[in-house]
C-alpha cells in the first residue's frame, strides 16, 4: 500500500481550504548530524489576540513511512505561536508546517533538510 | 589503498609521538554541530539527564529490606562519588583484576548487597554508572600513577593500534591519523572516553563505552570483543590515559 | 514513575510570555522496525501530550512515530496565576503519566 503523499496528509488536516504560503517559519538545520533526532522550531507570525490567533500547527514530512509528524493545539493563552520538538527524518527530504488560524485560513512554510546516515553499520545482524 | 594508508598512519603516529599533544586534544563535543552541543549543555534538554534522574533514584532505592541501598554505605553521591569516575579502570584489590566503573558497581551489588549483577547495557546499570560518573563532571582527567596499570595501558594501546577485521583498520588508523576529517557523512573525533555513558542520537538511548567500542569493531567488520571482556577494559584504561587533561562530561550527547 | 524533566520558570510577572520545556523518557517505538528474527516490533508511542494551567488546557500535542525517542516539546503560555502547571502524557496503550511544576506569578 502506497504511503499517503505529503499532499494528501496536508489535505486531511486542512480539508478543502486553500493553503497559502507564508507566515510560517521552520527553523531546522539544513544539514543534519543524525536523522534520529532533529530539532525543529515552528514559529507563526500572529498577534495571538482573540480575533487573530493560531489554533493548530501541523508538521509533515515527505519521505518517512508516515507523512504526519505532530499536530500542536494552541490558543489565546499561548502568548506566541512558537513550538519546538525533536523529530526523526529517514532521509533527505522536505519538512512542512501548516498553521490553522482563528479565521479559518491556513498558512504553510517548508524547509529542505539533508540527512546523512551514520558511517558504519552498528548492530550484529 | 594497499600500503599507502598504513604508511600515512604510521607517519602520523610517529610525528605525534603515538598520541595527541596536550594543546591538540579535543573532546568529541568540539566536533559536533552547534545544535547537538546545545542539547548536551542544557541539563533540562539533555536526554541523558533522564537516566541521571533514574540513577539517583536507584542510588537511594531499597528494593529489598535485606539489602542496603547504595546511599546507606556511600551517603550522598554528590560528595562520596566526586572524582570516582577518574579512578577507573583500576585494579580491584581483592581479585587483582582490572575493572571498570560498571564492573565495580556490579561487584558491589554481589559482594556488599548480595544481589545479582545488572546485565550489560541494562537501563539500571547504565543509569547508576552514569549517575556516579556524572558526579565527576567538569573534573580534569588525571590518570592514576599506579604502576600496576602500566601493563594494562600498554595492552590497551597495542589493541588501539592493531589492525583488525575484514577492512584491516585499526582505531589509530582513523582516530589518530584523521581526526576532524570525514568518514562518510560523519566527522571522525579523536576518540576520547570523556562523556560516557552517553546519549547517542544513533541509539536514541544512553549507552556505555563498551557498546560504542563494539559498534566500531562491527563497523570495521571485525569480531567485537564480548561485553565485559578484558580487552575492552584495557582499551578503556589506555583511552583514559590518552585523554589526560580533558574534562569528564557525563552524560554526553553525541550524533 | 517514568522519568520526566520539566523546565518552567520559577517565577514570572503576570502577563509575561513564558517558555515551557517538557521531556519524558519513552522509547517511541515506531512500529516500522523489525527485530533480529525479522518480526515487526509493535508500535508503542506517546500519542498525546497536554498541559493544564490555571483552570484550562493551555497546550496539547498529537504525536506520531516521527517524533524522536524521549520526546521533547517546548511551547509558550502567558503567566496568569501562581500555582501548579500540570503535564500529562498518554501512550498507545492508554497509560497516562502525569507530573506538575510550580510557578510563582508576581
Amino acid at each position: 500500500m502506497a504511503r499517503p503523499s505529503l499532499q494528501e496528509a496536508v489535505q486531511e488536516f486542512a480539508g478543502s481550504a486553500d493553503i497559502r504560503s507564508g507566515r510560517v517559519h521552520l527553523d531546522i538545520p539544513p544539514l543534519v548530524e543524525n536523522g534520529n533526532t532533529v530539532g525543529v522550531t515552528v514559529t507563526v507570525e500572529s498577534p495571538m489576540t482573540a480575533s487573530d490567533h493560531v489554533r493548530r500547527i501541523a508538521l509533515f514530512n515527505e519521505k518517512n513511512p508516515q507523512a504526519g509528524v505532530a499536530i500542536f493545539h494552541l490558543g489565546l493563552r499561548s502568548g506566541q505561536a512558537k513550538v519546538s520538538t525533536r523529530i526523526r527524518l529517514a532521509a533527505s527530504q522536505t519538512v512542512m508546517a501548516v498553521a490553522e488560524l482563528s479565521d479559518g485560513s491556513f498558512w504553510s512554510g517548508e524547509a529542505k533538510v539533508i540527512v546523512t546516515l551514520a558511517a558504519c553499520v552498528e548492530d550484529l545482524l | 589503498m594497499g600500503w599507502r594508508l598504513p604508511l600515512l598512519a604510521a607517519a602520523a603516529l610517529l610525528l605525534s609521538g603515538g598520541f595527541l599533544q596536550a594543546d591538540e586534544k579535543k573532546s568529541g563535543f568540539d566536533f559536533m554541530a552547534p545544535e547537538t552541543q546545545a542539547m548536551q549543555e542544557d541539563d533540562l534538554s539533555n536526554p541523558g539527564m533522564l537516566s541521571i534522574a533514574e540513577g539517583e533514584a536507584l542510588w537511594q532505592a531499597r528494593d529489598n529490606p535485606h539489602r542496603a541501598a547504595c546511599a546507606q554505605c556511600h551517603g550522598e553521591a554528590r560528595q562520596s562519588m566526586r572524582g570516582a569516575a577518574m579512578r577507573y579502570p583500576q585494579i580491584d584489590k581483592r581479585s587483582g583484576q582490572l575493572i571498570d566503573l560498571q564492573g565495580r558497581i556490579n561487584l558491589c551489588r554481589q559482594e556488599k548487597q548480595s544481589a545479582p549483577p545488572f546485565a550489560f547495557e541494562s537501563p539500571a546499570l547504565l543509569a547508576l554508572t552514569a549517575y556516579v560518573a556524572h558526579q565527576s563532571r567538569g573534573q580534569v582527567i588525571a590518570p592514576s600513577q599506579d604502576a600496576k596499570l602500566d601493563r594494562h595501558r600498554q595492552n590497551g594501546q597495542a589493541l588501539f593500534e592493531r589492525r583488525l577485521g575484514q577492512l584491516g583498520l585499526s582505531c589509530a588508523a582513523c582516530h589518530d591519523a584523521f581526526p576532524g576529517q570525514r568518514l562518510g557523512g560523519s566527522i571522525i573525533p579523536q576518540a576520547h572516553p570523556t562523556a560516557y555513558p552517553l546519549y547517542r542520537l544513533e541509539w536514541q538511548a544512553l549507552g556505555s563505552l563498551q557498546r560504542r567500542l563494539r559498534n566500531c569493531m562491527i563497523g570495521m567488520r571485525a569480531e567485537p570483543f564480548p561485553y565485559g571482556a578484558q580487552e575492552l577494559i584495557e582499551l578503556e584504561a589506555y583511552l583514559m590515559s590518552r585523554a589526560k587533561g580533558l574534562k569528564i562530561e557525563t552524560p554526553g550527547v553525541r550524533p | 514513575m517514568t522519568r520526566a524533566l520539566i523546565n518552567v520558570p520559577k517565577q514570572a510577572r503576570a502577563g509575561e510570555i513564558i517558555e515551557i520545556k517538557a521531556m519524558i523518557a519513552h522509547v517511541m517505538e515506531t512500529g516500522y522496525r523489525r527485530d533480529a528474527g525479522g518480526s515487526a516490533i509493535e508500535r508503542n508511542i506517546i500519542n498525546r501530550f497536554t498541559c493544564f494551567y490555571d483552570g484550562a488546557e493551555i497546550f496539547a500535542a498529537e504525536l506520531f512515530p516521527a517524533i524522536s525517542a524521549n520526546p521533547f516539546i517546548a511551547f509558550s503560555t502567558i503567566a496568569t496565576k501562581s500555582g501548579a502547571i500540570a503535564f500529562a502524557w498518554t501512550d498507545d496503550k492508554g497509560n497516562t503519566e502525569t507530573t506538575t511544576a510550580e510557578i510563582k506569578v508576581v
